[in-house]
């Protein structure tokens, strides 16, 4: 069974997807691995993204991408309503561990359960001009709508860290997760920085669902499988690492498609969350961890 | 005083387990009453973990998935011939077992780490079990597998049917879980998980063994659940993947502790009664989709607005101030 051209072929697939799964994973590691805020709910607002991009293609013809980017300042409110809410009713009070995970899920469920209430539970995907096609190589063949993606990934992905590491505000959100006191020291105020971090988290979702959504054809449960790459990928990368993200994205991209090809894609969905198992019991730290 | 209120209300519910089968003859009632039942007990092992140790755990359908799906492998296992009828009380303790064995597992991995990558991990449990069973042909694989109750009711002269003889086992489960439940509270097992709830750095400082504790509450509540899992195929007659992992176990054994009060063993049980009989008046009335939001709209009110559930409530506004 074992032959070149089809591991050639998954592997570019996996690189292709791990890039994406980067997309998906960025404002995770921002909330999750800088502000320690364990945002559960984060696959479910990608597939409310996604959702937007899918009703904008269908109402005005809006190419997914563009409605993606538009819809970032929504989400950025919506991020921003939301720490408000999670830091005075959890995080003022020291009840994140129990009450503020409790929260996440239930919004998690808001989000899918209003989803399938409006939409159904049937597949929606979009029709553009980039879904169709895809380029060949020899024998290797790149679709076009997995390429997209990746490359509107690692633009995201390289804004996030140029804004991290040369804006005032972006070093002060590297701040808060390293020291808050010194940051309060310095006389920035640190729930300020983090509710502004948590929005930024949140607007990556309008795009990354977008491109999900461009990928895969997405019903409102399916944010629920997401749930593994995005945390195996944060874990992995070690917490707070955010060019982590982008190698640790496409380990579990090529681990996943590898899997795929050679013992069929049912088995899929096992890859990432067995590889979080892992690292969790084997090397908690991840493996670009600071 | 208080501790024989409580055998005095264990000791009627016992009998009113066994008294309504006879008084109320309609299956369906009895059915319904099941259901609200299993999420007494679903909800009373989260509770273990999550209210008195404040270990969040998201894979509550793992477990008792695990407990069902012990079931259906034992059920399988005689492919020619009837199933005993007795077997149901080998599945019982295989299914606790394999759960609770599930528990351990889960918790030796993470529990040392933060809480946060024990509520991740059970997360992955769930979905890394639920592909397992959906790949694995001799339980039914994707396509499910169809249970036949036995034609024989074990202990036949006191049980009409076999719907009957499940809602009996169940309410005595739901009751056991309530006194296990309570005894954990009231030890000094419950008083080292709940110092480690408030300050895990702090118990382990005053010599409290933590992570033999936490490994405790796991392994117990996981066994609850398999326990609460284990006659769901008898129950059902037909399991398949996507509806033994449903989320509505997981979210419901979270949110009806949360919501009942989830420091005390009574919580659970204000909780499981007041929302699982709600959900099954409400799947009947309105839509299943619609009950289910108004659980997770219910969950995010309650943990913001009132964060000690029922019992807060009703300690704030009728009580003296409880025990505490």
């Amino acid at each position: 069974m074992f032959s070149f051209d089809l591991l050639i072929n998954a592997l570019v697939i996996g690189v292709l997807l791990g890039g994406f799964y980067c997309s998906l994973a960025l404002g995770l590691s921002v909330s999750f691995g800088l502000l320690d805020v364990v945002n559960i709910a984060h696959p479910a607002f990608i597939i409310l993204g996604s959702y937007i991009a899918y009703m904008m293609g269908l109402w005005i013809g809006l190419d997914p991408i563009v409605t993606g980017i538009l819809f970032a300042p929504v989400f950025f409110v919506l991020g921003l309503v939301i720490y408000r809410i999670y830091y005075t009713s959890f995080e003022k009070r020291g009840a994140e561990a129990l009450r503020g995970l409790a929260f996440f899920f239930g919004l998690m469920f808001i989000v899918e359960v209003g989803l399938i209430i409006v939409y159904g539970v049937d597949y929606r995907s979009v029709e553009v001009s980039y879904v169709g096609p895809s380029i060949d190589i020899g024998f290797v063949g790149i679709p076009l709508r997995m390429l997209v993606p990746f490359g509107v990934s690692m633009v995201m992905a390289a804004i996030l860290i140029t804004y991290l590491s040369r804006t005032f505000t972006g070093r002060a959100i590297q701040a808060v997760a390293q020291d808050r006191m010194a940051l309060q020291l310095m006389g920035a105020d640190p729930v300020r920085i983090k509710q502004f971090a948590f929005g930024i988290s949140l607007a990556t979702c309008s795009i990354a669902g977008a491109l999900l959504i461009i990928i895969i054809p997405v019903e409102p449960s399916v944010g629920r499988l997401y749930i593994g790459p995005v945390f195996a990928i944060v874990v992995l990368a070690g917490l707070g690492s955010v060019n982590g993200t982008i190698y640790a994205a496409i380990i579990i991209g090529v681990a996943e498609s590898i899997v795929a090809t050679f013992f069929g894609p049912s088995w899929a969905p096992a890859v990432a969350f067995g590889i979080l198992l892992a690292v969790l019991g084997l090397r908690p730290s991840g493996l670009f961890g600071r | 005083m208080k501790y024989s209120f409580f055998w005095i209300g264990i000791a009627i519910a016992v009998v009113l387990a066994f008294a309504t089968p006879h008084v109320i003859t309609n299956e369906f009632y009895i059915r319904t009453a099941y259901t609200v039942l299993q999420f007494v007990v679903l909800a009373t092992a989260w509770n273990i973990l999550g209210g008195y140790a404040g270990y969040v755990n998201f894979g509550a359908a793992a477990f008792f998935a695990a407990g069902a799906y012990t079931s259906v492998f034992i059920y399988k296992l005689f492919p020619l011939f009837q199933v005993p009828e007795w077997m149901i009380f080998i599945m019982l303790p295989a299914g606790g077992i394999v759960a609770a064995l599930l528990g351990l597992m889960t918790g030796a991995l993470t529990l040392r780490l933060r809480g946060v990558y024990f509520s991740i991990a059970t997360l992955a449990l769930a979905i890394v079990l639920q592909t397992l069973v959906t790949n694995w042909h001799f339980v039914g694989g994707a396509k499910g597998a169809s249970i036949l109750p036995p034609r024989d009711v074990p202990l036949d002269f006191i049980f009409n049917g076999y719907a009957d003889f499940l809602f009996v086992l169940m309410a005595f489960l739901a009751i056991a879980a309530l006194v296990i439940a309570r005894y954990i509270e009231t030890s000094w097992i419950g008083r080292g998980l709940a110092a480690i709830r408030d300050n895990e750095d702090a118990a382990e400082c005053m010599g409290v063994p933590t992570l033999k504790l936490k490994l405790f509450a796991t392994t117990v509540s996981g066994f609850l659940f398999g326990v609460a899992g284990a006659p769901l195929p008898y129950f059902i007659n037909y399991i398949e993947p996507v509806s033994g992992f449903s989320l509505i176990y997981a979210v419901n054994a979270l949110a009806m502790p949360m919501i009942g009060g989830a420091t005390t063993w009574i919580g659970p049980l204000l909780g499981a009664t007041v929302l699982g009989t709600a959900q099954e008046v409400a799947r009947v009335v309105i839509s299943s989709e619609m009950n289910l939001l108004i659980v997770g709209v219910l969950l995010v009110f309650f943990v913001v607005a009132a964060p000690d559930g029922f019992v807060g409530l009703i300690r704030k506004y009728f009580g003296k101030g409880g025990r505490r």
